[in-house]
């Protein structure tokens, strides 16, 4: 757990005092990771570097697993915490081992333990240790030398992690797969991260908790979900884009808006049994399953209505199908793509487990948006 | 392809060339009379190389912390002003530092240590000063964060970073050093400068030539042990070399 009371960092310059960051106070659980978002200069560096002390807070108590970062001598505390910046630092005179026992090496561990926890690291993140413990970091990619610099600051299994833009210097594509790699890394790990940020949709897919800063204040503290629909005032809402309510999309799976127990005909089944069955849910379409239970084909109400004979014969093609696991941005573009107003979803094995609708859908946003409303009169 | 071409004409004109010298040389008589001074050359040889060691160890002993101490956060605004002074140092003609390194230390060996010094001196410092200035701020950041104390950034992290310039310093400084040397003799320093100069004076080109081709192989020689350490010292991942 992460603790800021009241920090307050003020900077002497010979133009005058400036402020960096003025009472903050925030409190980042175990296990999650935390986001500071923010224009540049807001101050969001300024309060990562306060926390391993790389920065003294003027005023304020920070406190790591309840223990206060003042009773430690900066350099040991530093040592407990992993430092990964934006443009990674593997100390190019270092081959990647010697760059991940770094630390290990400052903490005495002997050096076979170190050797052993580095290969180790190498093979969590999908680098394997024989070809690449010996090279340098100018022999490796841009990703692979972030991915070499978070296996750095793990090496001594610190509880808390600190990033600075970890992933800024890197091309979207890659971003993407690495932000994932570490999403996948960290549900395993479970450390308490603080992550600095200046990308508004980095942080929605990161964060549990995001810190929005402005000159300086903490503006806004929430989970992303809660940020995207109540933005506390007019800078967050610009800041977050005028397209807030569809990068919550991303942030719910197919999963939360699926209305299952919904009821299916096979091709067999007679058109008068289907009709029947939309009938009695008022619906206007039925999906049609194959025997193992994977979505075939669909009918619509207003097509078959006097029509007889096995439904098979008066089916329609299903534009598309989606996974549960899915996110609701993926969905909704799948529809817009189709112009359909819903689809059927599949679980893993590829059987039908309901439907999303789109009304479904942006009932579901409002829901959060009304009980959001609630809590903040 | 036409470049490869080029190089192997103009290595074959330098062997015939140096073969033909060598033809000239023997026919003139030259080899005879430089090999009459084989006793003087491989006394005068060592006593120029302690000159070059004493004078260059001396410079490397005293420019490289000069150098890192420049590059420090605290010495960043007088640093360049006391570069600019040595700049200036370096501007003096070497025979001049040695003829005010006589006036203040008298003749001998001593001044003309001091001279070849001052002399090798510049090119150590100002390379090791840029050489430690051109390791990235983010380095260091880097392993202030993960907790390296001050003395460790430096010699893990900066030092490692900054040898393949320190050392080309150095290499410039000896070579400097190597071809100077000479001209301590006029100090009465030594060296193989006594056969240069005695044989310029009294004309006779063999004795000349015994101190000047074994100075110019000793260039060489100086130079090239240099590198090979650079080589082997400076780590591969920092070591275009390599």
């Amino acid at each position: 757990m992460i603790k800021l009371e009241n920090v307050t960092k003020a900077f002497e310059t010979p133009s005058g005092r400036v402020i960096a960051a003025q009472g903050i106070n925030m409190e980042v659980p175990d296990g999650e990771i935390c986001v500071l978002l923010g224009p540049s200069g807001c101050g969001k560096t300024t309060t990562l570097k306060m926390v391993n002390r790389l920065i003294e807070p003027t005023s304020g108590k920070i406190f790591i697993n309840g223990k206060d970062t003042d009773a430690y001598d900066p350099v040991e505390l530093r040592r407990t915490i992993g430092y990964v910046i934006q443009q990674i630092g593997l100390f190019p005179n270092m081959t990647v081992e010697e760059n991940i026992c770094v630390v290990p090496k400052l903490l005495g561990w002997e050096m076979g333990k170190a050797r052993k926890r580095a290969a180790e690291l190498l093979a969590t993140i999908n680098l394997e240790p024989a070809l690449f413990l010996h090279r340098y970091p100018k022999e490796l990619s841009g990703g692979q030398q972030q991915r070499v610099g978070v296996a750095r600051a793990l090496a001594a299994d610190p509880p808390v992690l600190l990033m600075d833009e970890p992933f800024g210097a890197i091309d979207p594509i890659n971003r993407e797969v690495i932000q994932d790699e570490f999403l996948k890394m960290h549900r395993r790990l479970r450390k308490t991260v603080m992550f600095v940020s200046h990308d508004i949709d980095e942080a929605v897919k990161m964060a549990d908790k995001v810190a929005i800063f402005r000159g300086g204040k903490l503006e806004q503290f929430d989970s992303p979900d809660h940020l995207l629909a109540h933005p506390a005032n007019r800078f967050i809402a610009d800041f977050v884009g005028a397209d807030r309510t569809l990068k919550r999309l991303r942030l719910v799976k197919v999963g939360a808006a699926l209305e299952a127990g919904s009821p299916t005909v096979t091709a067999a089944d007679d058109v008068a049994r289907a009709i029947a069955l939309m009938a009695e849910r008022d619906h206007k379409y039925i999906v049609m399953v194959d025997p193992e239970g994977r979505p075939q084909a669909y009918l619509a109400r207003d097509a078959c209505r006097d029509r007889a004979g096995p439904a098979v014969q008066n089916s329609l093609p299903l534009p598309a199908t989606i996974g549960l696991e899915e996110d609701l941005r993926a969905a909704v573009s799948i529809m817009f793509m189709h112009d359909v107003r819903w689809l059927a979803c599949v679980d893993r094995d590829g059987g039908f487990a309901g439907y999303i609708t789109q009304p479904g859908i942006t009932g579901l946003l409002r829901q959060t948006y009304r009980a959001g409303a609630e809590r903040v009169p | 392809m036409q470049r490869s071409w080029l190089a192997r004409t103009v290595l074959v004109l330098a062997f015939v060339a140096t073969f033909a010298l060598g033809v000239l040389a023997h026919g003139s008589g030259l080899f005879e009379q430089v090999a009459r001074y084989w006793g003087e050359i491989a006394y005068l040889s060592r006593q120029h190389l302690q000159l070059v060691a004493i004078s260059g160890g001396l410079a490397i002993l005293v420019g490289v912390p000069l150098g890192m101490w420049l590059s420090r956060p605290a010495m960043r605004r007088s640093a360049e002003g006391l570069i600019q002074v040595l700049n200036l140092g370096s501007t003096i003609p070497t025979l001049a530092v040695l003829a005010l390194a006589m006036s203040l230390l008298g003749i001998g060996v001593v001044p003309a240590i001091f001279g070849l010094w001052v002399a090798s001196l510049l090119p150590i410092v100002r390379n090791t000063y840029a050489g430690m200035l051109g390791v990235p701020a983010y380095f260091v950041e880097a392993a202030n964060g993960m907790g390296m104390r001050p003395a460790q950034v430096l010699a893990r992290v900066e030092l490692p970073n900054a040898l393949f310039v320190m050392f080309a310093g150095i290499r410039t400084a000896l070579a400097i050093n190597v071809g100077t040397a000479p001209l301590a003799f006029l100090i009465g320093g030594g060296g193989l400068g006594e056969l240069i100069f005695t044989g310029i004076d009294l004309n006779e080109p063999g004795m000349m030539l015994a101190g000047a081709v074994p100075t110019a192989a000793l260039a060489v020689l100086v130079d090239f042990a240099v590198g090979a350490v650079a080589f082997w010292v400076v780590p591969r991942g920092v070591n275009p070399l390599r």
